[in-house]
Order: structure tokens, then sequence, then C-alpha cells
């Protein structure tokens, strides 16, 4: 028995909201009733994705995508498709013009909305295997760089695509290329930014564990570009997946000639070492992490003198991060203008976004730059857990701000997410609904930085420290209103005074929730009052005597204990000796007990 | 491998590509590819993968089935992830699979030819190599 067609019916939360399971039956009793029931087989699939459509159909080996389908065209399906092989043009999918159907999948702009150029061979080679990168058009850009372009001639590619670092500043890569190409220097420097620290962020990591060639070729290429010799791939020593696989791959491009001395019989030589960082956030910053290779504590330097002219042992570096590494192969294989063709007028090509936080199909994400974070969280993302109410999403974790409803519209771009008081940062993108405080979490983002600041330069020492005891108070009820002037003159203070970049950005998070939820501040300070109920010490619970029956179920839950009460009357908490854990309120069947 | 010239490296990439095109390794036809990034990796791809390999054999079909793994295909909201690619089957994305599932996905896909309900998940992005 072999099935000659499958129909995929789309059984996310979304889809099933419009009666896909409807469908799914329908279209169940139409092939009995049609009797092909042996042809077809009927499968509910997980979400799509596209549940702006929904519910969506798709028809396979034909890959017929049908959306905004009704439980009445079933039998349309099953008639025309199964039976006569014939698509129900009707019902795909039309582009907005209504000029053209499309039938395949890849046509449809929404599944452009994501595009891979970064994540091309994430989950799709095996990562230690050089030879499926190779058979990818791996090691081909390599080629070129060697055989057919002069460096100046890369140089010039890199910089007419308009790459720029992903790391999160922007910075343009060629110009960095070139000032390091100028650079006079017996001995020059490539380095790999790899310390990806942000709460939240996975974008570096996976794409090192995924395709960790096409990072290694990248660096070769730079080397070439700027004459440099050496690099070095600064990791966490936390990846430990991926630095094995980046060790294999190391190992394999060696053994294959495509690393080490007089790769591919050209004359250039390049070897590649590994450094591990021991997982301090102020490494990622660049000064910083090229202290910590040359064996010292690491704390950043003042710039100018830039890397790219005096940097790793005071020669010329260029330090790129994995994801900027990983779209150089790509640029020089497609060439500038394709890459050029993507983005916005300032930030070309893609970007690499971890989403995560409380949304529904959390994940690994690339877009083309100018996708709006509507069309993330909405439309890829899948919309809010529980459908709940979306509150705000934190870009560029610890350093960037949080993008309230109002502003979801903005097309993404380096330039965009800092007018709205963020900044693209790495690609973390936390979702925060309802349920979360921004008290809370720009309390917790605080903390972060207080346990990350390196000390050396006093804003940044003491501003978070003293920020975070604002925001601490605040959030116990113990805030005046003169905290919330006092937390934007210090936050002001940092972002201009501090020698690097984590001070600089540290009081972001802080800022902007504070310009965007005021009201929310005021609340907690005048009220003492914590509306999602996140502040531990605002909140108080009790129990509805006549809600309460009396089972009891809260205290045996409790851990003080501190409810108490006969059975089948109604308990009553403690308050003195609560320490609002919410067990209580979680484990009552009854809606009895009252967070307050 | 020892070191390869720039001839060498074009061929092998040839060869290669047909190989990965076809999706045949010396003569076995159907592939399981198991995303192993960390998040499938925490999420239990390594029992998946042991009870895939498992399953195969059980089912007599370890002549036929390539095992491979590869990283993140970016649906970390449903891993582990399963790729199954065979001939006479559509190439399909499978999510949330568990070491439980192995034996029913074996069985159901590679033996009786046909889908496995409330798994199937889609490729998040069209392919750029292809074009």
């Amino acid at each position: 028995m072999a099935y000659k067609n499958f129909i995929l019916v789309c059984g996310g939360t979304g889809c099933e909201s419009s009666r896909s399971d409807e469908i799914y039956r329908n279209l169940l009793a139409e092939a009995e009733a049609q009797g092909v029931k042996s042809d077809v087989q009927i499968v509910k699939t997980g979400c799509f994705g596209f549940c702006e459509k929904g519910p969506i159909v798709k028809v396979l080996p034909s890959e017929s995508f049908y959306v905004e389908v009704k439980p009445e065209d079933a039998k349309e399906i099953i008639a025309e498709q199964v039976v006569k092989g014939r698509e129900v043009k009707r019902l795909l999918y039309r582009k907005e013009q209504k000029t053209q159907d499309s039938a395949k999948v890849e046509d449809i702009e929404f599944y452009q909305k994501q595009f891979r150029i970064v994540l091309r061979n994430c989950g799709v080679i095996n990562p230690e295997n050089i030879e499926e990168y190779i058979a990818r058009d791996g090691y081909r850009a390599l080629e070129r760089v060697l055989f057919e372009m002069t460096p100046e001639q890369v140089i010039a590619e890199i910089k007419a695509s308009g790459l720029r670092g992903r790391g999160g500043a922007g910075f343009p890569t060629g110009i960095k290329w070139e000032t390091a190409r100028k650079a006079v220097s017996d001995v020059k420097y490539i380095v790999c930014n790899a310390d990806e620290g942000d709460p939240g962020a996975y974008m570096d990591r996976s794409t090192i564990e995924g395709d960790p060639h096409s990072v290694l070729e990248a660096m070769i290429i730079a080397g070439k570009a700027i004459g440099a010799n050496m690099g070095y791939v600064y990791i966490r020593a936390e990846y430990p997946l991926a630095i094995e696989r980046l060790k294999t791959a190391i190992a394999q491009a060696k053994e294959m000639g495509l690393m080490g001395k007089n790769i591919l019989n050209s004359g250039f030589d390049f070897d590649v070492e590994i450094r591990l960082g021991a997982g301090a956030f102020v490494c990622g910053e660049e000064t910083a992490l090229l202290k910590s290779i040359e064996g010292n504590r690491g704390m950043p330097v003042p710039k100018p003198p830039f890397p790219a002219e005096k940097g790793l042992w005071g020669k010329p570096t260029v330090i790129n991060n994995v994801e900027t590494l990983a779209n150089v192969p790509v640029i020089l294989t497609k060439g500038a203008a394709w890459f050029a063709s993507m983005g916005t007028e300032k930030s070309k090509g893609t970007k690499v976004f971890a989403l995560t936080g409380k949304i529904n199909n959390s994940g690994l994400i690339e877009v083309p730059m100018g996708t709006t974070l509507r069309e993330i969280i909405f439309d890829i993302g899948g919309g809010i857990k529980g459908g709940k109410k979306f509150k705000g999403v934190q870009t560029g974790g610890p350093s960037g701000g949080i993008i309230v409803e109002k502003d979801l519209d903005t097309p993404i771009s380096y330039e965009s997410l800092v007018a709205l008081g963020s900044m693209m940062g790495s690609g973390g993108m936390i979702v925060m609904d309802e349920d979360d405080c921004v008290v809370d979490v720009s309390k917790f983002y605080m903390a972060f930085c207080v346990d990350e600041s390196c000390g050396k330069c006093s804003p940044c020492r003491i501003g978070t420290k003293q920020m975070y005891n604002l925001l601490d108070k605040i959030s116990k009820g113990n805030g005046e209103m003169k905290d919330l002037e006092n937390l934007e003159k210090i936050g002001k203070a940092m972002t201009k005074a501090s020698l690097c970049m984590l001070g600089g950005s540290a009081a972001n998070p802080t800022l902007s929730t504070i310009r965007h939820f005021r009201d929310e501040y005021i609340e907690h300070i005048v009220d003492h009052k914590c509306r999602a109920g996140k502040c531990k010490d605002l909140v108080v619970y009790s129990i509805d005597a006549e809600k309460c029956i009396g089972c009891g179920l809260c205290a045996r839950k409790c851990p003080v204990p501190c409810i108490t009460g006969e059975k089948k009357k109604p308990h009553v908490i403690d308050a003195s000796r609560c320490i609002k854990c919410g067990e209580c309120f979680k484990a009552c069947k009854f809606g009895a007990v009252v967070k307050s | 491998m020892a070191k390869m010239t720039l001839e060498e490296l074009r061929a092998l990439r040839d060869s290669k590509r047909q190989d990965l095109a076809r999706r045949d390794v010396e003569g076995k036809e159907i592939q399981i590819i198991v995303g192993m990034g960390t998040c499938g990796i925490a999420a239990g791809a390594k029992l998946t993968f042991d009870a895939i390999v498992e399953a195969v054999q059980r089912h007599g079909l370890e002549d036929k089935v390539v095992i491979r793994q590869t990283g993140c295909m970016g649906l970390c909201y449903v891993e582990p992830t399963v790729e199954v690619v065979m001939p006479g089957m559509p190439t399909v994305i499978y999510g949330k699979m568990t070491q439980d599932i192995a034996d029913k996905f074996v069985r159901k896909h590679l033996v009786e030819h046909s889908l496995l309900d409330n798994h199937i998940f889609d490729r998040p992005a069209a392919d750029i190599i292809k074009k």
C-alpha cells in the first residue's frame, strides 16, 4: 500500500481556531465517500507559520499550497486533486497583485520573510563533515579569493555589499578590513568574536554548531584580504558542542589543505586557533576580548587606536562577529550586488534573531533587514503564548531597550532600532506579555550589568550599582518620585561617560522602560502595586472566604507553612509569615486564593 | 585525505554535490537527518537518534538507511526535529520527535509509507543554494 498524495492540514492554534479540525474531518469523510481512501493520506501538522492566511492546507508531492480553506472546500480538494490530479486554483495562495497563482511554497513571499544566508547550511548539512559543506558551494569563495581576485578587489566587494558588523554596533566590515590592510606591520591578526553573552541569545552558538566551516572560510578570506596569517576564535567555554565542532572543522580543513601552510598550493598560509573565554560579558567588547586573548584580565581600553590599527599584541587586528563572518563567503560567491539588493538603504542583507520569551514559535530565525517586528513576532513567531496581551519586546539584551506595540511596524535596521531607544545588539529578541513587570525586568538586566561590569571606569562600576539599588527600592515598594529622576540622571551620565559600550548601554533597558511605562513605575512608587504580580514585596495573597471550600490543598502546598484552617471551613493566610511563593495561588482549583 | 589542490577541491565539490542532490550514500537511499544543535540535544535528540538507530535495526532496514546529524533547523519550539528524505515519499520535517516516537516513526514512514500525524513542520525558509 502506498499513498499517491498527502494532504497536510495545519493543526496549529491559529488554524485550529478557524476550523481546521473540521476541514480535516471533512477531508477524511470525502476521501472515503469518493473511494480514494487508499490513495491519499490526510495528516495534521504543526504550525506552518502563515497564520494570517489560515487555515492552511498543503498537498504533497505537488506542493499545492492552499490558504483560507473552509470546511466546505474539502469535497472539491478531494475530487479535483486526488481523483483528477488537478489543483484547485481558486484556493491557491495568490500574491497581493493577484496576477499569478503561486503553487510552490518558495514563491510565496511569506516564506521569504525568512531568508537564510548565515543559516544557509544550518539544519541541512552535517556540521562534522567538511565534504557536505564543500558540496554546498563551501570554500568556493576561498578559491576565488586565492586565485581570481586581488586583496583590494575582495575588500571592494565587501564594501560594495554594505555588510555591517552583526555583533550589534554595525560598523561597516569592508572599511574595517581596509583600515587593517593599509596598516603597516609585519604581523596582523584575524579574530572571530564568538563570545556571545546576552541572556537569551544563541545565534552565534547555533551558527558554529550547524556550520563551522562558513566561519573558518571567512576568516581565511579575511586573512588574505588584510595580509594576516593567523586567526583566533574567541569562544566561551560554556559552548562545549560548538567548541567540539569547531575543533573537528579545523582539523578537517587542515587535513585537506584548506588551512595551514600553502593553502591549495596558492602560497598563502593561514592558521586558526581557538581561545576559550571564561564567560565574562565584558569580553564580548572587542578591546577587552583582545586583552583576554593576550592572557591579561579582560578589561576594555579606550579607542582610538582601533584594533584595526593597533589590536592584538599591538598589531593590526580585524575582529569580526561570527554572524558577520558567516555572510562573507556568500557575498563573494553570489556577488555584492545580490547581497545589497536585500535590506534597507543603510542596512543590507539579513539578520539572525533568537526569538524567545512568551512566544509560540520560539526559535532561530533569519530575516532580511527591513522586516518589521510585527512580522517577526506575529507571523513567524506565531504570536504570544496563551493568547495573552503583547507588552513589549527587548532587543539587544542588557544593552538594548524595550520596544512597544505602537512601534512594532518599524522596519528593522541599525538606525531605526537606535531611534527607538534600543539597539540591534547581537540579535536576542525576548518577547514579554502582560504578566511581565517592567520594573522587575529592568532590575534583572541591571543586576546582570552590576555582575558583569569589569570595574575599570567609575560611571559603569558605581552607576550600575546605584541604579540597581534604586530599582530594588522601587520594586520593594519603598520608592519615591525623585528616584525616577535620579535613575534618568545616572543613566544619562553612564551613557555618556562610560569607557566601553557595556556601561554605555547598561542604562538602556531602564531608561526605555521608564519612557514607555512611566505609569507602571509610578504605580509601584505611589500605589505600592505591581500589576503583573512579579514584584513579590508588593503582592499580598489572601483567601476569599466565600469561594474557599476548605479542601486544604493550599495548606499542604505551602512550604512555610502559613495557611491554617479547619477542614471544610475557609482557610486563612498569615500575611506576616507568607513568603509569597505563589504555590497556593497555583494550587487552588476554586480561584479562592486572591493575588492583589 | 591528503592536502588538496584547487582542481581536486573542484572535483570533490562536483562529485559530492551530486551525492547530496541524490541524497544517496553507497546505495542507501533513505536518509534520516536529526537536528543536533544544543537546542535539539537538550530536548533529547541524542536519545531520539539512538532510538531511531534501534528501530531501524528492529525493522531490518539498516542496509537502506543512513542516519545523519545536522545543526539547528530553527524550529527550537518543537525540538527534537528529524528530516526524512526517501524515494516515493515527500521530504518532510518532523518535530517533537522524542525517543518514544522513534519506533512508530520508522514503522509508519519507512515501512508503511505514510506520514505521522501531528508531527509535521515546515522548513522555515527557502534554500538559497538551489537558486
